[in-house]
C-alpha cells in the first residue's frame, strides 16, 4: 500500500495539524510514513503545503502529477498545487462555490462549531467519507484523540464527524 | 520502544539526549529552531544532567558549548546556516585546536531558500574550515548520525558538523527512540596552554595534526559512500547524491522502473571526501551524475572528467533540487524521455504580518510620518513591513543600524539628509544590534532607531529574549532590560510607546526626527512596545472589539492595500471593504486608517 497526499492552505489554517493526524494514523497502523511541511515566514498567512507519503518511500517530497489525494483548505491554492495531483487523483476543496473537484464549505461548518480553524478536520472527514485516504474513520479519530489538546478533543471530533457525514445531499441521506 | 512520529529536528534532539549530550546551546533560526526546543521538551528523558541555553547569538552559543567540551563532556551547538557566519570566528579556530568531549555543531541549511537571506552551503564552509561534515538523507538517519558524529569527534578530538537541510528538519518520519547512554563523565579540564591557548608558534603543528586526522577520517570505513549496485545495464555510469537529493533520487529511480539498473552512491560525509571513493569513480566510471544541495562540494573534490553536475550547468546551480527538477536532470543524463515542462515556482500567496500585529501599527505610522524616509530593517517577522512600504533594506542580523548610519554619512556629505528610520526587533537587537548602536552613536549618525519590542522571538515561535528574565524551559533568570543598554550606549533621546496608540507614537516619531536635526542631536531611539499577538497571554490581556465596516465606506482600499491587515478584504464587487471575523482579533488599530471613519468598533457583548 502506497499513498501520496498533499495538504494545501495558508498559514494559520491548521495545515500542520491535519498533516500530523494523517501521518499519525499511518504510524498507528505500523506503516512507514514521511511528511514534509512548511515552517517559517510563510506561516504568517502565506501559502503553505504539506506532503504525506505513506508506504515504502525514501523522500517526503512529491513530484508533479504523482499525488493520489489533494486536501485544499484554501481554494486559491488550486493554481499553485493542483499540478501535483495525478489525473486520477482525488481533489477535496474547502470552498463555498461549486466548481471542479469535490467541495465542501468547511469554513462555514467550522464557524458554526465555534472556530474557523476546525475546517481542517471537516475536510479530513469528507476525505474519509469519500474513501480517498488509506485510513478509516476510526483510525482518524484515534489519531485526533492522540494529538489534540485534551480540552479541544471533543470539538475536533465534532468537526471531523461533520465532514464525515456531510458533503452533497445524497451522501447526507445515507449517513 | 514503540515508533513515534518525529520531525527531523525532534529526531536530532532525541539523538542528542540518547548520545549523552550534557550541554546544548542554540540561537533560534528557521529551519533549525525546533532542535533545541525539542531538547527542552524532552529533557526529562535524559539520564544525566543536561544544561540547555538559548544563547544571545550563535558565536556565544558556540563558545559556551566549546568550553564545555574541553571538560570532557559531550556537547552540541545548534544554528541555521547563516548563524555559522556569526560563529565563524570560533568555528574556524576550533578546527585547529580541537575539542575533548564530543562536540557536534548542527547547522541547518535552507536550500531554496525558504526562510533565509541566502542559500549558502555549510558543507562548503566546512571544506574551507577543514571540519568533517555529515549529510543525512532522512530524519531517521539524522538521528543515527548524531552518535556517529560524537564518536568521530571523540576519536579525533575534533569538532564535527551535522548538516540537515530544511527538508530533513521539517519532515516527519516514524522513528524508534532508544534508551539514553549513561557516560558518567565529570567535568575535568586538563590545562594545556600550548593547545587551548595556542599562540602562532604552536599553530603549524596543530594544523599538521588536523591535516593528518582529516586523511584518516576520509577513509573511516563506517563513513564511506554506500553503493546500491546496478545490474550492469548502464555500464560505467554512476549516480552520486547526498542529503535529501539522495532520497528524492531513490524514489525517482523507483518510479521510473530503474531499480537496480544503475549504480547509485550515497555520500554520507561530503567533506573530507574519501580518496578511495574518488579513485574508484575515476577508474570504474566514464559518466557520473552528481546531485547535491546547494553547492558543488562533492563535485569539486571528485574532479571527475566525466562529471555531470552544477559546474557544467547540467544540474541547476540555484534553488532546491526538487523531485521535478531531478526528474529532468536524470532523464537528460540517462537519455530517457524528458518529463513535461515542470510548473514554475509554487509561491502562491505572500505572507503578511498577523492580524493585530503591533509591528503593522508601527510601520504604518513610520510610513505616514516620513513618506520620503529611508527605512533599513532587519531579520524577523518584521521584514514583512516591506508590504507596507516601511522596509527598504534587509541584510543580515543587526545590519540595519549600521546601514542606517551608512546612509546618513553618505547623504550628509551632500547636505540634504532624509529621515532615516531603522527598525530592529528585540531579539535581533540583543543578537548583533548593540555594537552597531554604540558605533552609530560615537560616529555621530543622526538616525531614528525603532526597537520593535514584542518580548519574544516571534518569527521562530516565541523563544525567550534577554529582557524577559526567562531561561530555556521557562525557569526565571535575571532580566537585562533594553532601556539601560540604550542609555549606556550614549543615546540621549529615548522614548517608549505602544504603537497601538497611533497619536502618541506618531508624536514621538516627529519629536525624534526633530531631535536628530537639532544642533546637539544624534541617535534617537524609540522603543515600540506591545506583546506579540501570537502569545495567548497577550491576546487575553488586551481588549478585543467587534470591528466592522459601515456603509460610509467609499471603497478606497486604503485599509486593504496600505495597512494590509489580512483580516481586511474587499467584497466581491470591490466596492466596499469587509472584516473577515474569522481572522480579526478586534485590536482596533485599523480605525484611524480610514479617511471617512467607516471602520467602527463596538464593545463585544
Ligand atoms: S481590528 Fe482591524 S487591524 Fe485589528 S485585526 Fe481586526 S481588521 Fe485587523
Ligand atoms: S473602510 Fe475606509 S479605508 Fe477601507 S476601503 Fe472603506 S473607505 Fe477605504
Amino acid at each position: 500500500m502506497k499513498q501520496q497526499i498533499i495538504v494545501s492552505g495558508i498559514g494559520g489554517q491548521g495545515v500542520l495539524f491535519l498533516t500530523r493526524v494523517i501521518a499519525q494514523a499511518a504510524v498507528n497502523r505500523g506503516m512507514p510514513v514521511l511528511t514534509a511541511e512548511t515552517h517559517g515566514m510563510a506561516q504568517r498567512g502565506g501559502t503553505v503545503l504539506s506532503t504525506v507519503k505513506v508506504g515504502d518511500f525514501a523522500s517526503p517530497l512529491i513530484r508533479s502529477g504523482q499525488a493520489d489525494v489533494g486536501l485544499l483548505l484554501w481554494e486559491a491554492n488550486l493554481q499553485v498545487h493542483a499540478s501535483l495531483l495525478k489525473n486520477s487523483g482525488v481533489l477535496l476543496i474547502n470552498s463555498d462555490t461549486a466548481e471542479e473537484g469535490e467541495r465542501i464549505d468547511a469554513s462555514a461548518i467550522a464557524r458554526d462549531l465555534g472556530n474557523a480553524v476546525l475546517s481542517n478536520l471537516v475536510l479530513l472527514g469528507l476525505a474519509v467519507r469519500r474513501q480517498a485516504l488509506f485510513c478509516s474513520a476510526e483510525e482518524c479519530e484515534a489519531a485526533i484523540r492522540q494529538l489534540a489538546p485534551a480540552k479541544f478533543v471533543e470539538q475536533n471530533l465534532a468537526a471531523f464527524h461533520k465532514g464525515l457525514g456531510s458533503g452533497n445531499p445524497d451522501s447526507l441521506a445515507d449517513s | 520502544m514503540t515508533k513515534e512520529l518525529l520531525m527531523g529536528n525532534e529526531a536530532i534532539a532525541c539523538g542528542l539526549i540518547e548520545a549523552g549530550c550534557q550541554v546544548a546551546t542554540a540561537y533560534p533560526g528557521t529551519p533549525s529552531t525546533e532542535i533545541l526546543q525539542a531538547v527542552i521538551d524532552r529533557q526529562d528523558t535524559a539520564v544525566e544532567p543536561l544544561y540547555i541555553e538559548w544563547s544571545v547569538n550563535e558565536k556565544v552559543a558556540f563558545e559556551v558549548a566549546l568550553a564545555a567540551s574541553y571538560t570532557g563532556k559531550r556537547c552540541a551547538v545548534v544554528m541555521k546556516q547563516v548563524g555559522l557566519n556569526v560563529a565563524a570566528d570560533p568555528f574556524m579556530r576550533t578546527a585547529y585546536i580541537g575539542v575533548k568531549g564530543g562536540m557536534l555543531t548542527i547547522v541547518a541549511d535552507d536550500p531554496g531558500p525558504h526562510s533565509s537571506q541566502n542559500e549558502q552551503d555549510t558543507r562548503l564552509f566546512c571544506l574551507q574550515a577543514r571540519v568533517p561534515v555529515l549529510d543525512p538523507v532522512s530524519p531517521a538517519e539524522a538521528k543515527a548520525m548524531v552518535s556517529t558524529a560524537f564518536e568521530l569527534s571523540e576519536k579525533y578530538e575534533l569538532n564535527v558538523v551535522l548538516r540537515p537541510t530544511t527538508r530533513i528538519c521539517h519532515s516527519r518520519q516514524n522513528i524508534t527512540p532508544t534508551s539514553p547512554l549513561k557516560l558518567s563523565r565529570v567535568a575535568d579540564f586538563q590545562r594545556d596552554p600550548t593547545r587551548w591557548a595556542a599562540t602562532p608558534a604552536f599553530l603549524p603543528q596543530l594544523h599538521r595534526k588536523l591535516n593528518a586526522s582529516l586523511e584518516q577520517i576520509a577513509v573511516e570505513p563506517a563513513l564511506q559512500p554506500r553503493l546500491i549496485a546496478g545490474d550492469g545495464s548502464c555500464a560505467r555510469t554512476a549516480l552520486v547524491a547526498s542529503g535529501i537529493a539522495y532520497s528524492n533520487l531513490v524514489d525517482l529511480i523507483d518510479d521510473l522502473g530503474l531499480n537496480s539498473k544503475v549504480d547509485l552512491y550515497q555520500v554520507l560525509m561530503p567533506y573530507p571526501l574519501s580518496p578511495i571513493f574518488i579513485r574508484s569513480l575515476h577508474e570504474n566510471y566514464d559518466r557520473v551524475l552528481i546531485l547535491e544541495e546547494t553547492y558543488p562540494v562533492i563535485e569539486l573534490q571528485l574532479a571527475h572528467p566525466g562529471a555531470v553536475g552544477k559546474q557544467g550547468g547540467a544540474v541547476p546551480r540555484e534553488g532546491e533540487l526538487t523531485p521535478d527538477i531531478m526528474h529532468q536532470v536524470v532523464a537528460g543524463f540517462l537519455g530517457l524521455t524528458a518529463p513535461e515542462e515542470t510548473p514554475g515556482e509554487r509561491r502562491g500567496q505572500r505572507p503578511s504580518l498577523c492580524p493585530g500585529c503591533p509591528h503593522r501599527a508601527a510601520f504604518y505610522s513610520i510610513k505616514q510620518c516620513f513618506p520620503k524616509g529611508i527605512f533599513p530593517s532587519d531579520i524577523g517577522c518584521y521584514t514583512l513591513g516591506m508590504n507596507l512600504g516601511a522596509v527598504n533594506t534587509v541584510h543580515c542580523m543587526g545590519a540595519c543600524i549600521s546601514q542606517g548610519a551608512g546612509f546618513y554619512h553618505a547623504y550628509q556629505q551632500d547636505g540634504d539628509v532624509p529621515t532615516i528610520v531603522v527598525t530592529i526587533g528585540d531579539s535581533t537587537f540583543f543578537h548583533a544590534g548593540i555594537p552597531a548602536l554604540i558605533n552609530a552613536v560615537i560616529q555621530q549618525a543622526r538616525i531614528i532607531i525603532v526597537i520593535l519590542d514584542n518580548a519574544t522571538t516571534a518569527m521562530t515561535g516565541g523563544q525567550p529574549v534577554p529582557h524577559m528574565g526567562v531561561a530555556a524551559g521557562g525557569e526565571p533568570t535575571k532580566a537585562v532590560a533594553i532601556e539601560p543598554l540604550v542609555r549606556a550606549s550614549g543615546v540621549e533621546f529615548l522614548e517608549v510607546c505602544d504603537p497601538y496608540d497611533k497619536h502618541a507614537f506618531e508624536t514621538l516619531l516627529v519629536q525624534a526626527d526633530a531631535y536628530t536635526r537639532s544642533p546637539e542631536g544624534g541617535v534617537a531611539v524609540l522603543i515600540s512596545r506591545h506583546g506579540c499577538v501570537m502569545d495567548r497571554k497577550v491576546l487575553k490581556s488586551q481588549e478585543s472589539f467587534l470591528v466592522t465596516i459601515n456603509d460610509k465606506c467609499i471603497g478606497c482600499r486604503k485599509c486593504v492595500d496600505a495597512f494590509e491587515c489580512p483580516a481586511l478584504l474587499m467584497d466581491n464587487d470591490g466596492n466596499m471593504a469587509l472584516v473577515n471575523q474569522d481572522r480579526c482579533i478586534g485590536c482596533g488599530t485599523c480605525l484611524p486608517v480610514c479617511p471617512v471613519d467607516a471602520i467602527i468598533k463596538e464593545k463585544k457583548s
